[in-house]
């Protein structure tokens, strides 16, 4: 699947965009971001609040209890400040 | 109704927005626009660089904007939303609606601007006047209970 990461998401992981495949255990958003934490210390800072990290799946907001099977584009990003 | 929803990085005319919509129409009472400002900060803030996720900015926008015309009768809908960098003074948001009556085009502008707000993937960072670069905006407690209203 295809990450995306925006804002300073994006910045501290270094990145805006990667291919993952993480493991067979890894089936929430919640999950996942556990699992990224452990990556690295830039995803580890990125994520360390990890609880308030928004996320969409395929371009829908998602809850972190929402499961990842099938996605396509997965998103992560700060608290949205548009407007 | 089709609402129209654009993402850009250019200006918009908010007046030319709200023409359009009553152009050539006689069934329409109502037009309410709501534009969004960047402003200084009190001279602190050079300038705004808004990032936003193409593909779900259109989409998130498309979904509120569905929500709105399911919940109010509405006769035209435009929401234009700006990327990039943005300068004190310039817009950054329009949202334009028209109703027969008042209070639905009223009702249904602050709606969607509530929605915007919290919903739609867009971030915003400082540029400070002293020429550093600032922090991102924090999204504000009172924008996500807005929501509560609705």
């Amino acid at each position: 699947m295809r990450a995306l990461y925006f804002a300073w998401v994006r910045e501290r992981i270094g990145k805006a965009e990667e291919e993952l495949a993480p493991p067979a255990e890894v089936a929430t958003i919640g999950d996942m971001i556990d699992w990224l934490k452990t990556r690295g210390e830039e995803y580890a800072y990125a994520f360390e609040n990890g609880r308030s990290i928004r996320a969409a799946i395929d371009r829908t907001h998602v809850k972190h209890d929402a499961p990842i099977s099938g996605a396509r584009e997965i998103a992560f990003f700060p608290p949205m400040t548009g407007g | 109704m089709t609402p129209a929803i654009r993402v850009q990085r250019e200006p918009f005319d908010a007046t030319a927005e709200a023409s359009a919509l009553t152009d050539g129409r006689t069934d329409i009472g109502a037009v309410v626009t709501f534009t969004g400002l960047c402003r200084d900060e009190g001279g602190r803030l050079a300038e705004l660089n808004l990032e936003h996720y193409p593909g779900m900015a259109e989409a998130e926008m498309g979904r509120v904007a569905d929500e709105a015309s399911q919940r109010w009768p509405l006769l035209g809908l435009t929401i234009v939303h700006r990327y990039g960098p943005i300068r004190p003074g310039e817009p950054i948001v329009l949202v334009a609606t028209a109703s027969s009556h008042r209070a639905a085009a009223f009702e249904a502008a602050e709606f969607l601007m509530d929605y915007l707000k919290s919903h739609a993937p867009f971030w915003k960072k400082e540029l400070l006047a002293e020429g550093s670069e600032g922090d991102w905006v924090d999204a504000k407690r009172e924008d996500e209970r807005a929501l509560a209203r609705w």
